[in-house]
């Protein structure tokens, strides 16, 4: 089968990959590099479970090529952390119960994370609006509000950390 | 009787252009080019083998077709690449075209509009598009350009049966004009749920020195009820209007509504557009 | 007056909500499962399904075949083609007959995913008439009368009879996780690797579809993507089909549904049609109930036998009435089978019952929730099957809190001017409803005694490690029966281990379902943690290791002597407790299209005490959540016996915005033989919901006996509404 080389770079390291030309962003962070906390709910982009960053914007690793990243910067799930240190919104996540099965709560923590870049202190609306693009069929959503009220909080009162700089740098950049 | 037949998806060509006119004379070169913005629709229709295409035009890198820009005559020029987030984000849209954004914010989820793009919206031509009533409202302008030159078809004519629109294997939706609109915009989206949804019926209008009123989902194409504009201008009771609104749709039974709920609603979101324009 | 809780002693472990102890790995993203596990030689897996509802398979064929390719069929089953449940009715792949249009018929398998999808299989089906209306069924597979007093005593008896019927559709679990499973051949029988929630059931049906002894077919459940329910039976089928090709090929097999296939083969909960007749006096007591309950079971038995039987053990709602007669049959149908869904049967009878109730309220002309209050069960009164109900009784309680904290009384009167005002203006209407409902933990009657579940606990150097095979399947499995442990052995909840559901490493403690994990698989925890420090005595874990060697106790269900169950009569204790809950539900419905948004929920449940009070609510809200979907959104369109809406994008699960706030008050009123009190939490908050939505819609205006009310549904009674206001 014919393949095409793609270099990437994911959560900061360049990867080349040679990768059929229909394989997604999806297909690649899981199958190829081995990157299994980005999640395959759907296949169709509506449980928002594959969400991943591309400079910084929420995007469905489903409905994204593979192709069409090179030269972004694809940040999943694997990055939100550093080191053991968990991210704001990951330990208020599991301190609130807003995690239950756990498989929606990558692509939650992924969109999350996108929108507390952008938007520092959402509104209710804000994040509501922020979230409806994922589903979660265990929690009825109450406990992540709470969670991401709660990280919002933690992140305004302690300085930014690398790769949320990072990720609004290449906002601002314009890129996309 | 076959069944779970495979989309057998490995067959498929990607050609990445390195410009307009790079893109324009590849698919000039080959008729059976498939030109992919968002892939919001054409995605799942690959993943899920009902697309029978297999060589595709990305369009990605043609960033010149991403613009938001007004010229001075006061028409808005939407690239063809503009995605429903950029829509949001614009003041520029804000202020001439508020029911675009309106449309976008309920297109779909974060990650959805941060995808999808007006060009591929109006190229799929899906019955159900939900910006597409909103250019038909605003009697917009559809760019088309080849290696052979532009042309310009207002959007009235660009949609000519189920999916199937005006352009021309060899074109590309370059942009989007819509003229200054002068009177009250208007938008609803009745979707299967509250976010994430397809629309079931969506209605997109304007109410000035003339009114415009169109509509998705209710034909196999999204329309102008240019009956009902009629009756509405001519200031005859709102029931000769849901009259002749319900001569002009089509609606059908699918999976995600009927054909009474969407002409009951039709005429519904007709008698709001007029109250809430008033 | 009703009774109080009791004042609870004061506990240091259970009662506090830490964080869950597989949540730092799942909000990092390291959490495995199936999907994400990776095998040397894996090969995936693909099923070939029928295509008409009813016939035969008359045999197939197959175009190109790439090299490598391996293909089942039925005659390569070893032992017997079925899978092993209730019956052994349902084949594990087509012979010959096909009775629904997703029945596997053929199983294949190849390393390369798109060569697997690139494999043509054309199936040669004789169809014939399949019966798609349960109403026309004259197949049953389990019919249950129960019998109180005597019923025509009780119509004698009442001033008015109100009849009535109501109907619930399909609904899909829609797990997050699609099911999966990994079969790995092992030299002398199979490993499996599943997304599931009971790892003895698939051994069990391995076992007689493979032929092979217990000790060589071993299940491990790995991280599980939700359950609902729906990874009860389903994947006893998909670990079998997994298995026969990793026979076959003599390599590892992972078999993932995609979400189409998922919804479109998998079971649903059961439709269902219930009809009321009622005897009341004037004052609004109830006399008479009169029950007929009809499941549509779908092409195979599975669990529908039991789903019926906690149907109808829920049909006469938490009232008391001393002459009852309750009929119930489960019908079976050429859609693909219904099984276990949250609630199991008792969502759909307690719909019926609360709806009837609003409208004897309304036949009576009394207020719907003095009517409640005059006839909710109290202690000391008695179930439909003679159940006499104990100090835990907490319907009344329930009631009045839900009522105190949705300021119901009120809501209702400004509701009712608001409304009149908005039929004239034709803007946004509102309603307020209301519903009581109670929910059994735990197995039926005699379950739990047959079952005989057995849970350990092994002493380790720090501290001990809890075996079981109840799994987790994100409702908190793991950290409620460490809380337990920890609380009984007085130790902080950081010396406690849980090992993974490995039914080689773990006593079979039973089926993770029925609500039964924290209050039958807590409770003889417990007990191990009670003979864990009794045998420890004064020594440290490691003294005592050091000493004795190795410990590992071992305890059993143990019945609580009062309870009697007669399985022959349905008479008898049903369940060994019953939580009670009340469910306040506002909404708004928009005439211009006739949608209904949810504003505001009030749920009020009594699960006996919160081993983890955060983790309790969220089982309340998610269950709130998917209840209010079931009633309002969440559609199967069926299609000559075939789901047509199986994607994500036609079937409306709900999103954030669908989705009401939501207050949520857990009350404690404990059961004696729970773990400090504990009674079951899991499934009772989706009994109420559904009732609640369409109660407001009554209060609306609206009257609707059919769920999903989907806005196509209702719509010509909006505008009827509003055509006769204007």
């Amino acid at each position: 089968m014919r393949k095409i080389l793609l270099r990437l770079r994911v959560n900061g390291a360049h990867h080349e990959v040679a990768v059929r030309p229909s394989a997604t962003v999806l297909d690649v962070v899981r199958d190829t590099l081995h990157l299994t906390g980005t999640k395959r709910g759907c296949d169709m982009g509506t449980c928002g479970c594959c969400t991943v960053l591309v400079d910084g914007r929420a995007r469905l690793g489903c409905l994204t090529l593979a192709a069409e990243v090179e030269g972004c910067e694809v940040r999943t799930i694997e990055s939100l952390r550093e080191g053991e240190q968990l991210h704001p919104l990951q330990s208020a996540f599991a301190e609130c119960g807003a995690a239950q099965c756990g498989f929606c709560t990558p692509g939650f923590l992924m969109t999350c994370s996108a929108l507390l870049s952008r938007t520092p202190t959402p509104t209710p609306e804000q994040v509501k609006d922020a979230i409806s693009g994922n589903l979660c069929r265990c929690t009825g959503y109450t406990k992540m509000y709470e969670a991401i009220d709660r990280a919002a909080a933690q992140m305004r009162t302690e300085p930014a950390r690398e790769p949320e700089l990072s990720s609004r740098e290449a906002v601002s950049g314009g890129s996309r | 009787m076959t069944t779970w037949t495979s989309p057998a998806i490995s067959s498929m060509r990607l050609e990445r252009p390195r410009s307009l006119a790079h893109a324009l004379d590849l698919l000039e070169a080959d008729r059976g080019l498939t030109p992919m913005a968002g892939c919001t629709d054409l995605y799942v229709g690959i993943h899920f083998g009902s697309l029978k295409q297999r060589r595709f035009l990305d369009l990605q890198p043609l960033a010149s077709l991403r613009k938001i820009q007004k010229r001075p005559d006061g028409t808005l020029v939407l690239g063809a690449l503009v995605t429903y987030s950029q829509c949001l984000d614009s003041p520029l849209v804000a202020r001439a075209l508020p029911m675009l954004a309106s449309a976008a914010k309920e297109i779909g989820g974060v990650q959805i509009r941060n995808r999808g793009t007006l060009g591929g919206n109006l190229g799929n031509a899906s019955p159900a598009g939900d910006t597409l009533p909103v250019f038909l409202a605003a009697d917009a302008t559809v760019v088309l350009a080849s290696a052979r030159g532009v042309r310009r078809v207002p959007i009235s004519q660009f949609f000519l049966g189920y999916r199937k629109t005006a352009r021309r294997h060899n074109e590309l939706i370059t942009e989007i004009e819509v003229p200054p609109i002068a009177g009250k915009q208007w938008f609803r989206k009745v979707g299967t749920r509250a976010a994430n949804a397809i629309s079931k019926v969506v209605a997109a209008g304007v109410r000035g020195e003339g009114i415009t009123f169109a509509l998705g989902a209710v034909a196999p194409v999204a329309m102008r009820a240019y009956a009902a504009e009629c009756a509405l201008g001519s200031a005859l009771p709102l029931s000769e209007a849901h009259r002749a609104l319900r001569s002009e749709i089509t609606p059908i039974d699918d999976l995600r509504s009927t054909a009474a709920y969407r002409a009951r609603t039709a005429c519904a979101l007709l008698t709001q557009f007029w109250s809430e324009t008033r | 007056m009703p009774p109080r809780p009791r004042r609870p002693r004061p506990l240091s472990v259970v009662g506090t909500s830490p964080p869950r102890l597989e949540g730092a790995a799942k909000v990092a993203g390291t959490a495995r499962y199936v999907d994400d596990l990776e095998f040397p030689g894996l090969l995936l897996g693909r099923t070939i399904r029928s295509t008409v509802p009813r016939g035969e398979l008359l045999g197939w064929s197959m175009g190109r075949r790439p090299r490598g390719l391996h293909v089942v069929s039925a005659a390569d089953i070893p032992g017997r083609n079925a899978i092993a449940l209730l019956e052994p009715d349902q084949p594990c792949l087509v012979r010959r007959e096909i009775r629904h249009a997703a029945e596997p018929v053929l199983l294949l398998a190849h390393e390369d995913r798109d060569a697997l999808a690139s494999v043509a299989v054309e199936l040669r089906e004789r169809p014939r008439k399949a019966q798609l209306d349960v109403r026309a069924s004259r197949s049953f597979c389990k019919e249950i009368l129960i019998e109180k007093g005597n019923l025509s005593r009780g119509f004698a008896r009442a001033d008015r009879i109100v009849e009535g019927e109501y109907t619930t559709g399909h609904q899909e679990q829609l797990y997050v996780e699609t099911q999966g499973v990994i079969a790995v051949p092992e030299k002398d029988g199979v490993t499996i690797y599943g997304s599931l929630q009971c790892p003895y059931y698939v051994q069990k049906a391995l076992v007689e579809l493979l032929s092979l002894p217990p000790e060589r077919v071993r299940i491990i459940q790995v991280e599980t993507g939700g359950g609902f329910g729906g990874k009860e039976e389903y994947p006893s089928m998909i670990a079998g089909h997994a298995a026969l090709l990793a026979l076959k090929s003599g390599r590892p097999v992972k078999l993932v549904y995609d979400r189409s296939e998922d919804m479109l083969a998998t079971t649903k909960r059961h439709p269902s049609i219930v009809r009321h007749k009622t005897g009341v006096r004037r004052d609004g007591s109830l006399t008479a109930m009169q029950i007929d309950v009809l499941l549509d079971a779908g092409a195979y038995v599975t669990l529908s036998p039991v789903v019926l039987s906690r149907g109808v053990l829920h049909a006469a709602g938490p009232y008391r009435c001393e002459d009852v007669q309750i009929l119930g049959r489960a019908a079976m149908t050429n859609t693909p089978p219904n099984g276990a869904f949250r609630g199991f049967g008792a969502p759909q009878t307690q719909f019926a019952v609360e709806v009837h109730m609003e409208r004897i309220a309304e036949a009576l002309g009394i207020d719907p929730l003095e009517l409640r209050r005059r006839n909710a069960l109290r202690p000391g009164d008695t179930t439909a099957t003679g159940q006499r109900l104990g100090a835990d009784c907490s319907a009344l309680p329930c009631l009045e809190s839900a009522v105190r904290r949705s300021r119901f009384v009120a809501r209702r009167r400004a509701i009712e001017k608001h409304n009149a005002k908005a039929r004239v203006s034709g803007g946004p209407l509102r309603g307020i409803g209301l519903a009581l409902f109670f929910h059994g933990s735990g197995f039926t009657g005699a379950g739990e005694v047959k079952l005989a579940s057995r849970a350990a606990l092994e002493l380790t150097p720090t501290g001990a490690r809890i075996l079981v095979a109840s799994t987790e399947i994100g409702q908190g499995t793991r950290t409620i029966l460490s809380q337990i442990v920890a609380e009984e052995l007085g130790w902080p909840l950081s010396r406690i281990e849980v090992a993974d559901p490995d039914t080689r490493e773990v006593p079979d403690s039973g089926p993770t379902v029925a609500s039964r994990t924290c209050m039958i698989v807590g409770e003889i925890l417990r007990r191990c943690a009670q003979s864990l420090k009794r045998a420890l005595g004064r020594m440290t874990p490691r003294q005592y290791l050091a000493k004795n060697g190795p410990l590992v106790v071992t305890e059993q269900y143990d019945r609580p002597k009062s309870m009697h169950w007669d399985d022959v009569h349905y008479r008898g204790d049903a369940y060994g407790a019953y939580g009670y809950g009340c469910d306040v539900i506002e909404l708004e419905i928009d005439p211009v299209t006739a949608e209904v948004r949810p504003a505001e929920v009030t749920a009020v449940q009594d699960i006996g005490r919160a081993i983890h009070p955060v983790l309790a609510a969220g089982q309340i809200e998610g269950g709130t959540a998917q209840g209010i979907a079931f009633a309002l959104a969440e559609e199967v369109v069926m299609r000559d016996g075939r789901m047509a809406n199986a994607q994500l994008t036609n079937y409306a699960v709900p999103t954030p915005l669908d989705t009401p706030p939501m207050q949520v008050e857990i009350l404690e009123f404990p059961y004696g033989h729970g773990p400090f009190g504990a009674k079951g939490v899991g499934e009772m908050p989706i009994d109420g919901p559904s009732p609640a939505v369409v109660n407001a819609l009554r209060h609306a205006g609206l009257d609707i006996r059919d769920i999903p009310a989907v806005p196509e549904r209702i719509a010509g009674l909006v505008d009827s509404m509003r055509g006769a206001a204007t």
